[in-house]
């Protein structure tokens, strides 16, 4: 294994249609129109020397290293910011260039330290690199004059001089190093989006500055590590690089946090990760990253990981270090003796959106084939299950339509129900870049998320409306283009049901659909809602992204359900730039359910009650599979308290913080008699396991993920497991001794299975994807190269479905006890229950969850900033600290969920959606009251935290 | 949660999804909650339902009881299944 190497072509690709032939060094040459002379040099394998360019941002020329000669043209000009031009002829050496070139080398490194030999970016610098290529021998000025390198000139305090800059928890900044090439500036700009860099000053008194002369902590910055991509010198580096040294081996890999899937080169040193650097060929993210998975990697060596399986009878006791044998003898002899005793419909299992396709398939065949029940969930149940409903229904697959590049041709997106720049950085950076160049945004969420105004970018319409009021206002649109005539009439008479829309027409026709009806409860003005939908069906390409704030509501498949009318009614399916996009919130999301995770259904989506598909694995499974659905989480908690439900397989997972309404999670899991957590820290759920087996991470298996574009990833082991065995070895040792007769020697092998089994994964395989590098299913004798865009030449389903889609009030409502609606989210730098990122120095942005609330609101309840506050409704109460802002509405609180003290789940209830039990989160009538610190239940469930991570010889390590 | 609120939530459950058929086109309707409660309903809870609709169908909708002719009755008692819960071999 060796490093691997990018090509940097120093501009970005053109994507002209129209190709250009030029000379450059007498080799002819041909590239598209609009491509660089510097670009079309290095395609021929010429490397121009440069530096202020590089291809992840657009030219500025300002170095002038990179100067040509053209035959026929004065001068010298720079390459990176001339286009090619037919038969033009170029040369890249000649003396006077070669002069010109050593010049202003020499001048930079005049005011350049010479420190190479310690510096932290010896052997990746790309000064020292041109140094060499131009072959600088001398250098005929000291730093005897003007410089930024030393902090004092002859005794003499050095005013150009700064100190370095090391608040970021990542990297550092060091100006004394800074050759002002301004590629951090422009990456920010328009990789990031955020404009955090500036160059402050002019002339040779310019310097790279965050913000108004900020440190980079105190700045807008994000932390994404662009600029430190950009950077070509020692000036932005990584703090490990400084701390371990440069890389020499690395291996491309998935990000295991949210669901776009960035693809990283993790950079490493032995088994020592040094750095993960995005990978430009990454299809997701084309080079981009967010500050979780490109930093916050540390949890994988943090103290708490748990490297030894435990056991303990009573889940009062300390548990008890044991081999792994012992604890699958006992797991085995445990879940037996259950079914023996309670039924075989007694125990079953939870899959992991976190873990790979592999593992979550292993997990339901266990369940299935193992444990002879179909009750086997996954966490996507508390997420985007209403999608899976919902766009099965509509479209006949639940899948996203799109991949991300589409975005690069939407006119007007629709965004509603999430915060991309806080949940799904990278896509937020795409698309706001999308946004810069023109494209319309229209914001459908009660809070004023980032997007609705940010550098640059301005939503054309907010539409800030009443927690619960999705459909109302979805249905309202949908009126406003069908009174209208806006509808699109000939893609709906090809491609849908052309009586089922006549059906929904004069549904969603009727008066109290209209945006002046239902203002008085949705709280948005009728006058937007007409300005909005008259923008999305006559804008052009229209594309609608939607996230949690969409699906978790009792009436959340039928908010996706109306997404897919309107995207049908619009004509805006089947082509790049349009479509339905759910951004899934975990990084195997999309993933778990292809695999099966779902009580009722087989890989692939296809029903339990499936003759024939139950066929193919009763035949390769040798087993007789249960033909009727299985619990649902939600269903297995109300069955434990029952007493009909009494054990539990929990892979990756930690449902008592996740899951809505703690009292009857705990009591749930309280209720059974063997409860396995599989994981790799003692999360709240461990509270009441019985039995714990470790976990590895990402970084340490060969497996594949699926992103939300339905991409499918490679994931690569780069450091051997620290507990010892791979998670889908644990799951299969659990399998051998349950008596199951499994023998796979490698992880490829269980994605073979998945391909003969499951149609839409019929050429997927280890090979193929090294291959092709990635993958977006379905991906079969059909689609050789997968498919980026769905329903192009028609609905999976055949003709597109028009459903009605009647508002309904949920059961949750305000009233005099309970006047406030409480939302939840999250954001950039924690991911979902935070047990990764809270083991990582991204705490530093975000310590503790915060209640947003209104000043009105606030000012009512004699509530100042940073108060402690009692939030409570019918379901329980906790508290936590107030953050004032006008972000929410009044009537609206908000907050985060990423700490499990604040207990923000012992608020949420148990009503769910009508259709696929996915909790309501995102509304709860909730009072807020000042307070002076914790509730009797934190200070208890604290209490039981601590019990119940001792471990019996080991002295408890303090959290 | 005791017995009773079980039985509620379960209640809940059913009318909600008759509160999301009630709106569709009226053929669609009985058909469109027993095939939905059919699909991802597992036997325990439809054992339930059955239990609430034989003892007079209390707090269930109206739509929920013209369903339940068009829900399958679980092959009762599901749970006695005393073979150790090891699928059979074919
Ligand atoms: S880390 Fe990202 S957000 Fe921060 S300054 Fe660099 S490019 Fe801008
Ligand atoms: S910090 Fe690095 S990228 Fe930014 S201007 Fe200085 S040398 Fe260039
Ligand atoms: S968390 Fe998401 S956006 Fe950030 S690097 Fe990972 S996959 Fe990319
Ligand atoms: S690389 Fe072209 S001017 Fe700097």
């Amino acid at each position: 294994m060796s490093l691997i190497h990018e090509i940097d072509y120093g501009t970005p690709a053109s994507r002209s249609a129209r190709q250009v032939t030029l000379t450059i060094d007498g080799r002819a040459i041909t590239v598209p129109e609009g491509t660089s002379i510097m670009r079309a040099s290095m395609e021929a394998g010429i490397q121009i020397p440069k530096l202020c360019a590089t291809d992840m941002v657009d030219a500025f020329g300002s170095c002038r290293l990179c100067l040509v000669e053209v035959e026929g043209r004065n001068g010298t000009p720079s390459s990176c910011t001339t286009p090619v031009a037919p038969n033009m002829v170029v040369h890249t050496q000649t003396n006077r260039l070669k002069d010109i070139r050593r010049g202003v080398m020499e001048l930079y490194i005049s005011d350049h330290p010479l420190d190479c030999l310690t510096c932290a970016a010896n052997g990746d610098c790309e000064l020292q690199d041109m140094a060499g290529a131009v072959g600088l021998r001398d250098v005929r000025y000291g730093y005897e004059g003007d410089n930024h390198v030393r902090a004092r000139n002859d005794g003499a305090i050095n005013a150009k001089w700064m100190p370095k800059d090391e608040s970021n928890p990542y990297f550092t900044y060091d100006p004394s190093k800074c050759i002002v090439c301004s590629r951090c500036v422009r990456a920010c700009e328009e990789v990031q989006g955020t404009f955090a860099l500036t160059i402050e000053g002019r002339g040779f008194a310019s310097r790279v500055s965050p913000g108004a002369h900020e440190h980079f902590l105190d700045s807008e910055c994000v932390s994404c590590g662009a600029c430190v991509q950009a950077c070509p010198t020692a000036t932005l580096t990584e703090k490990s690089v400084i701390a371990i040294g440069q890389p020499e081996h690395s291996a491309v890999t998935t990000c295991a946090y949210c669901g776009v899937g960035c693809s990283f080169k993790a950079e490493m040193r032995g088994e020592e990760l040094v750095r993960m650097v995005p990978w430009k060929e990454g299809q997701a993210n084309r080079g981009h990253s967010c500050v979780k998975g490109r930093f916050a990697y540390g949890y994988a060596s943090h103290k708490d990981r748990i490297l030894n399986p435990m056991i303990r009878e009573k889940i009062s006791d300390p548990w008890r270090e044991v081999t792994w044998e012992e604890a699958f003898s006992h797991i085995a002899t445990e879940f037996r003796r259950i079914q023996y005793q309670y039924g075989r419909d007694a125990i079953g299992g939870i899959t992991s959106s976190r873990c790979t396709n592999e593992e979550t398939f292993l997990v339901q065949k266990l369940v299935r084939a193992g444990f002879g029940n179909n009750n086997v969930d996954t966490c996507a149940r508390v997420c985007h299950s209403p999608t899976g409903y919902g766009l099965g229904q509509a479209f006949g697959t639940s899948a996203g339509t799109q991949n991300f590049d589409s975005i690069e041709q939407s006119d007007v997106v629709i965004v509603i129900g999430a915060n991309p720049t806080d949940g799904h950085p990278v896509f937020g950076s795409r698309l706001k870049k999308r946004l810069r160049q023109g494209a319309k945004l229209i914001v459908i969420d009660p809070r004023r998320i980032d997007l609705v105004r940010t550098p640059h970018v301005e939503a054309a319409y907010h539409l800030p409306l009443k927690p619960g009021t999705n459909v109302a206002v979805m249905t309202a649109l949908a009126h406003v283009i069908v009174t209208e005539g806006l509808a699109a009439e000939a893609f709906i008479r090809e491609r849908c049901d052309w009586s089922e829309f006549e059906d929904w027409a004069a549904f969603v026709s009727e008066e109290n659909h209209s945006p002046e009806a239902t203002e008085s409860f949705t709280g948005v003005p009728a006058d937007l809602i007409r300005g909005a939908a008259r923008l999305f069906a006559t804008g052009g390409n229209g594309a609608i992204y939607y996230g949690l704030g969409v699906t978790e509501h009792s009436q959340g498949s039928t908010t996706v359900m109306a997404i897919a009318n309107l995207a049908m009614a619009t004509g805006n399916i089947g082509r790049p730039g349009v479509g339905v996009n759910p951004l899934r919130g975990q990084n195997n999301v999309q993933g778990s359910c292809d695999m099966g995770s779902f009580p009722h259904e087989l890989p692939g989506y296809r029903h339990i009650s499936d003759d024939a598909t139950r066929d193919t694995f009763e035949k390769l499974w040798g087993v007789t599979l249960n033909n009727e659905p299985g619990l649902r989480i939600p269903n297995m908690l109300d069955a434990a308290v029952e007493g009909t439900f009494k054990g539990i397989y929990i892979q990756g997972e930690d449902i008592l913080q996740s899951d809505p309404d703690t009292r009857h999670v705990s009591a749930g899991l309280e209720a059974m008699e063997c409860v396995v957590v599989h994981d790799l820290f003692l999360n709240e759920t461990a509270n009441y396991a019985h039995v714990f087996l470790p976990g590895s991470t990402f970084l340490e298996k060969d497996r594949t993920f699926t992103n939300a574009e339905r991409r499918i990833n490679r994931v690569r082991r780069v450091m051997t497991p620290k507990n010892g065995l791979a998670d889908w070895q644990v799951t299969q040792k659990l399998a051998q001794a349950m008596g199951l007769n499994w023998n796979y020697a490698h992880p490829s092998e269980i994605m073979d299975e998945i391909a003969a089994t499951t149609p839409s994964f019929a050429l997927v395989s280890y090979d193929y994807l090294d291959k092709m590098g990635s993958v977006q299913w379905p991906c079969n004798e059909a689609h050789p190269k997968g498919s980026p865009i769905m329903h192009v030449d028609g609905f999976v389903r055949g003709k597109g479905k028009f459903i009605r889609t009647e508002y309904v009030a949920t059961d949750e409502r305000t009233g005099p006890r309970f006047p406030l609606l409480l939302t939840t989210g999250r954001i950039l730098s924690q991911y979902n229950v935070g047990a990764q990122t809270r083991r990582t120095k991204n705490v530093i942005w975000h310590a503790e969850d915060r209640l947003e609330i209104h000043p009105h609101d606030a000012e009512q309840r004699g509530i100042k900033d940073s108060d402690w506050i009692k939030l409570a409704s019918r379901s329980g109460d906790t508290t936590l600290r107030a953050q004032i802002t006008d972000r929410v509405s009044p009537g609206v609180v908000y907050t985060t969920f990423h700490h499990p003290d604040t207990q923000a789940n012992v608020i949420t209830t148990d009503f769910s959606d009508w259709a696929t039990n996915c909790p309501e989160y995102k509304v709860t009538a909730v009072q807020v009251s000042p307070s002076n610190g914790p509730t009797q239940w934190q200070e208890d469930y604290n209490d039981l935290s601590n019990r119940s991570r001792r471990i019996a010889g080991k002295i408890q390590a303090a959290e | 949660m005791s017995h009773d609120q079980g039985r509620e939530k379960l209640i809940r459950m059913a009318n909600q999804i008759a509160i999301f058929f009630m709106s569709q086109p009226k053929t669609d309707r009985a058909k469109g909650v027993a095939t939905h409660i059919n699909r991802f309903w597992e036997p325990r809870m439809r054992k339930h339902l059955f239990e609430c609709l034989d003892e007079g169908a209390d707090g269930l909708m109206p739509l929920v009881v013209e369903a339940s002719t068009l829900i399958n009755r679980p092959s009762s008692p599901t749970k006695l299944d005393k073979s150790g819960g090891v699928a059979k071999p074919l």
